[in-house]
């Protein structure tokens, strides 16, 4: 068995079903780049024209950055499927534990007290 | 091609042992490189309870006690207990979930032989110029480019690359548990040492990345010039303890979590009543694991941060004791109305509930800020952590060591020598410890290398130091039943010398290089005692007996430490005023041999090998 | 293990996962993902904390330009794409497509590391930003120099697939290899993202 493990295929086991769903999914990573695009262009120019009041552009630009980042991890890392429910955890765990580290390496420098 | 390899076996045995991917003989190799690091830091233990022992003593100068103090914090935390938890997790997890072995054996053996080479390297600071002297913390600007020594480059890049073995072993654990588990063994069906082990990864992963952030970023000060810490050029030396302390309040529940988890398998096993609360334990455990990453500015009350922040972390703090509590009512409830057998195993692990519970309550103590500052940099905080890390983690070790010691090496520990270094330890650990939050109280600043005479402090340092002699004899004592019982003790030839619960008893003894020759089927919580009790006392077989894929053995782990090892002492050349060779050379050397190697591993595909199905045959007859 | 899987049919729909080792080396890599991610956030926490500390040097919006951050943006996002595009033609076993497509994510990582270095070069010799100016500078670098650091050693993985299965095919060994590859290359992307818009919009927004 370990020999077919270093063989090529000549065709693919993909069945028509599976071919439909993962050229729907491709369609869906076109527009989720689209989309990424977008947001990328929206935050530069947002900042570049001074489109928004300056106090808006900073949460502004951070939210355009979560959904990119969501966007990302999502439809091309594939979170989104099944059997990544672990990877999702070990994602979340990520993000929760980050937050309050930058949260405080920002803050909580004893320059302001807090 | 795959069974032409099976067929070697007339290898060297220091070939085998250096190439080896076997979980279990990693185990060992973790255990002896764990003890021997253990033993190191003990002695300088001993030393600085000697030099403490009378005022204005001069047995040590006041630059030794310093590295002292700082190696014996180093090693205890990184190079000893580490390892000593990985042996465990090593032998036992597999065995536990029904494994034939981890997900990852290079991965495994690599992490250890980085780990090794990291802690050889933090080692051979002695060498060249002393051993880094600025506490296990390094706080800058103690330890920055201006102020620190050679010593604090080998402690940046040594904890650098055993962090990264550490790192790498926690990724194999968490794959292992999550994917490599028996059929029917189901997540709340874990043993609550893989639960613990599975929970330490996990604070692995995620603790000691920020580490190995801040290690770069001392590094980065210290030989490259950067500014982060300095704040003349607009640098903050907070940053630095805010980044040490994110990794280093989880690294106590890192090493404390195992010990939780052995406890909860030598209490039901000598109580002979399942583990009370099992659902409890586990969320407890999750709880305190989340609760880890939340409490790290308690660390740092007597900055300045602010009386909010203060406060917050202080309430975060204070409910860790919530989960905690949950463990040691449920460790009681486990043995309330059990037929207790009180073996050295049990002692450990018994009286390891009272003295946890009066670190615990130190904790508090230390978690309400206006307090605290009064605490802060005591013997009442040495006292409050080493009644967590000598009466927490060491206990539990010793407890592991006792109840795993006939499966790792095929023979029980003399019992009668076990008592007497149990007692010898327990009453030393009192005598050093509880005194010392007495002396913390009355003002005796912590890491000083000596106190003033008619301060009365003399006596209690007295007593606080024959109490470490003690516990340094109970040691010898362990040594020498090592030694004894190997001459001495008898052959176990059965499965299951404990009348035990988990799936490692269902194993034979010893446990061939396969654990299971046919994967069980796990039917039920305590498995192996289920099929006992339920049962004909034999695991049910998940799979017919076929021949069995393992993996081959590699010296890529070794070459890998080996070049990290070059590469980190190069680094450090940089910062050695006569080097003899050009540094660069040595970094070069180091880069080479480490990527050449992870290169000639990825471009040479090795699928393993089979053994054949009489040969399992014929070892299953020999063993059972 | 692997004798589980069904090979009669051809290349299975997830070759990456087909096998237990593929399982085992999707699991791993995404553990180490979420680790990267709090390494990450350390090191921009640095950032952020020292920003302003400029000691008189150079700051921030003195410095950056935007149509640079724009065009490195770009072709990260678009190295992201191609990258997606090829773990879709590995899954309909189509090795030729994979490898061009892995190609040109690999020349688009070379463009944008090539405008990284060019950037740092100017910082450094005209815009009087060296490692060692100030806490800003030296946190700068080192966040961004990770991040080049990562999309380097990025490069050099692809390259090694690429050049030791130039010949092989799709296999069950080389499947789950490209697709962490591919997973290590989206991650390099997000992080860049945060890093426009922390580093550079940011300091140009007035933040």
């Amino acid at each position: 068995m370990s020999d077919e493990m270093s063989k090529p295929f000549d065709k693919s086991a993909l069945t028509h079903e599976e071919l439909l769903k993962i050229n729907r999914e491709r369609k869906i990573q076109i527009t989720a780049f689209a989309c990424m695009i977008f947001l990328t262009l929206l935050a530069f120019i947002a900042v570049a024209m001074e489109m928004i009041a300056p106090g808006f552009t900073v949460p502004f630009i951070l939210l355009l950055a979560v959904v990119q980042f969501a966007l990302q991890l999502f439809y091309f890392m594939h979170l989104k499927d099944k059997d990544h429910e672990w990877p999702n955890a070990f994602m979340l765990t990520g993000i929760v534990v980050s937050t309050p580290a930058v949260i405080a390496l920002i803050l909580l420098l004893g320059v302001t007290k807090y | 091609m795959a069974t032409a390899t099976a067929t070697n076996t007339n290898k060297s045995v220091l070939w085998d042992w250096l190439t080896t991917v076997d979980h279990k003989k990693l185990a060992v190799l973790y255990l002896i490189a764990g003890a021997l690091f253990f033993l190191k830091a003990g002695l300088m233990a001993i030393f600085m309870r000697i030099q403490l022992m009378s005022a204005e003593n001069t047995f040590l100068s006041g630059q030794t006690f310093n590295e002292f103090v700082t190696m014996h914090g180093t090693i205890m935390l990184f190079l000893a207990v580490t390892p000593l938890i990985f042996a465990f997790m090593n032998f036992v997890i597999p065995l536990q979930i029904g494994a034939r072995d981890v997900a990852f054996p290079f991965v495994n053996a690599l992490g250890f032989w980085i780990f090794f080479f990291g802690g050889l390297l933090v080692s051979v600071s002695w060498f060249f110029g002393g051993a880094p002297d600025a506490g296990w913390t390094a706080y800058v600007p103690l330890s920055s480019g201006e102020y620190g020594d050679l010593g604090l480059d080998f402690y940046v890049l040594g904890l650098q690359i055993s962090g990264l073995g550490t790192l790498v072993s926690a990724i194999n654990f968490i794959v292992t548990i999550i994917n490599m588990r028996a059929p029917g063994m189901t997540m709340m069906r874990l043993p609550l040492f893989c639960w613990t082990g599975l929970v330490t990864s996990i604070l692995i992963v995620f603790a000691f990345t920020p580490l190995a952030a801040g290690l770069a970023l001392l590094m980065l000060d210290r030989i490259f010039g950067a500014q982060y810490f300095n704040p003349g050029s607009g640098g903050n030396p907070v940053l630095w303890q805010h980044i040490f302390w994110i990794f280093g309040h989880p690294e106590v529940y890192i090493l404390v979590l195992p010990a939780f988890g052995i406890i909860s398998e030598v209490i039901p096993a000598f109580s002979k009543k399942r583990l009370f609360g099992y659902t409890a334990m586990v969320f407890a455990t999750l709880i305190i694991a989340f609760l880890s990453f939340m409490v790290w500015v308690h660390h740092m009350f007597t900055v300045g941060i602010g009386p909010i922040t203060n406060s917050v972390f202080a309430i975060a703090t204070m409910a860790i004791g919530v989960p905690t509590g949950i463990k040691i009512f449920n460790w009681l409830f486990t043995m309330w109305g059990g037929k207790i057998i009180f073996n050295t195993a049990m002692l450990c692990a018994s009286s390891f509930v009272p003295t946890f519970v009066l670190g615990g309550v130190t904790g508090v103590m230390l978690a309400m800020v206006p307090v605290d500052y009064l605490y802060h940099d005591t013997y009442f905080v040495v006292a409050h952590f080493h009644y967590i890390v000598v009466g927490g983690i060491a206990l539990g070790l010793l407890a592991g060591t006792f109840y795993w010691y006939p499966k790792m090496f095929g023979h029980k520990l003399n019992e009668k020598l076990g008592q007497l270094m149990f007692w010898m330890f327990y009453v030393g650990f009192h005598l050093t410890f509880f005194i010392q939050h007495i002396l913390g109280l009355i003002g005796m600043p912590r890491r000083v290398f000596t106190y003033l005479d008619g301060q009365g402090m003399e006596t209690m340092n007295l007593v606080s130091s024959i109490g470490a002699f003690m516990m340094g004899a109970a040691i010898i004592v362990l040594l020498i039943n090592v030694v004894y019982s190997a001459y001495t003790s008898k052959r176990v030839t059965v499965r299951d010398p404990w009348d035990a619960r988990t799936l490692e008893w269902a194993t034979t003894t010893p446990v061939p290089e396969y654990n299971f020759a046919q994967t069980p089927q796990v039917r039920s919580l305590d498995p192996w005692f289920y099929e006992k009790v339920h049962g004909d006392g034999t695991m049910k077989p998940a799979e017919p007996m076929d021949e069995i894929h393992m993996p081959n053995g590699s010296i890529l782990p070794l070459t890998i430490g080996l070049g990290l090892f070059v590469w980190g002492f190069g680094m450090i050349m940089m910062q050695m005023e006569n080097p003899l060779i050009p540094e660069w050379i040595v970094i070069g050397a180091g880069v080479i041999i480490t990527f050449g190697s992870m290169l000639l591993h990825s471009i040479h595909e090795d699928h393993g090998y089979h053994i054949p199905l009489d040969k399992i045959k014929k070892i299953e007859k020999e063993v059972s | 293990m692997s004798d589980s899987v069904d090979v009669s049919k051809g290349l299975p729909p997830n070759p990456e996962k087909a096998t237990l080792e593929g399982k085992n080396k999707f699991l791993g890599f995404w553990v180490f993902l979420g680790g990267e991610t709090i390494m990450f956030a350390t090191f921009f926490g640095t950032f952020l904390g020292l920003r302003d500390g400029t000691a008189g040097g150079p700051s921030a919006s003195e410095l950056f330009s935007l149509p640079l951050v724009f065009i490195m943006t770009m072709l990260l996002l678009t190295s992201s794409l191609t990258s997606v595009l090829a773990m879709y033609s590995m899954k309909k076993n189509n090795f030729k497509n994979m490898m061009v497509l892995t190609g040109v994510t690999v020349l688009l990582g070379f463009a944008f590391l090539g405008f990284e270095i060019y950037e740092f070069y100017e910082y450094v010799h005209h815009g009087g930003l060296g490692f060692t100016t100030s806490a800003f500078g030296s946190s700068f670098y080192s966040l961004v120099g990770l991040h080049g650091a990562h999309v380097t050693f990025g490069l050099f993985w692809f390259i090694t697939l690429m050049i030791r299965y130039s010949r092989t095919g799709i296999t069950l060994t080389n499947a789950p290899k490209f697709y962490l590859a591919s997973l290590y290359w989206h991650f390099i992307d997000v992080v860049w993202v945060f890093i426009f818009t922390v580093v550079y919009l940011m300091a140009i927004g007035g933040a």
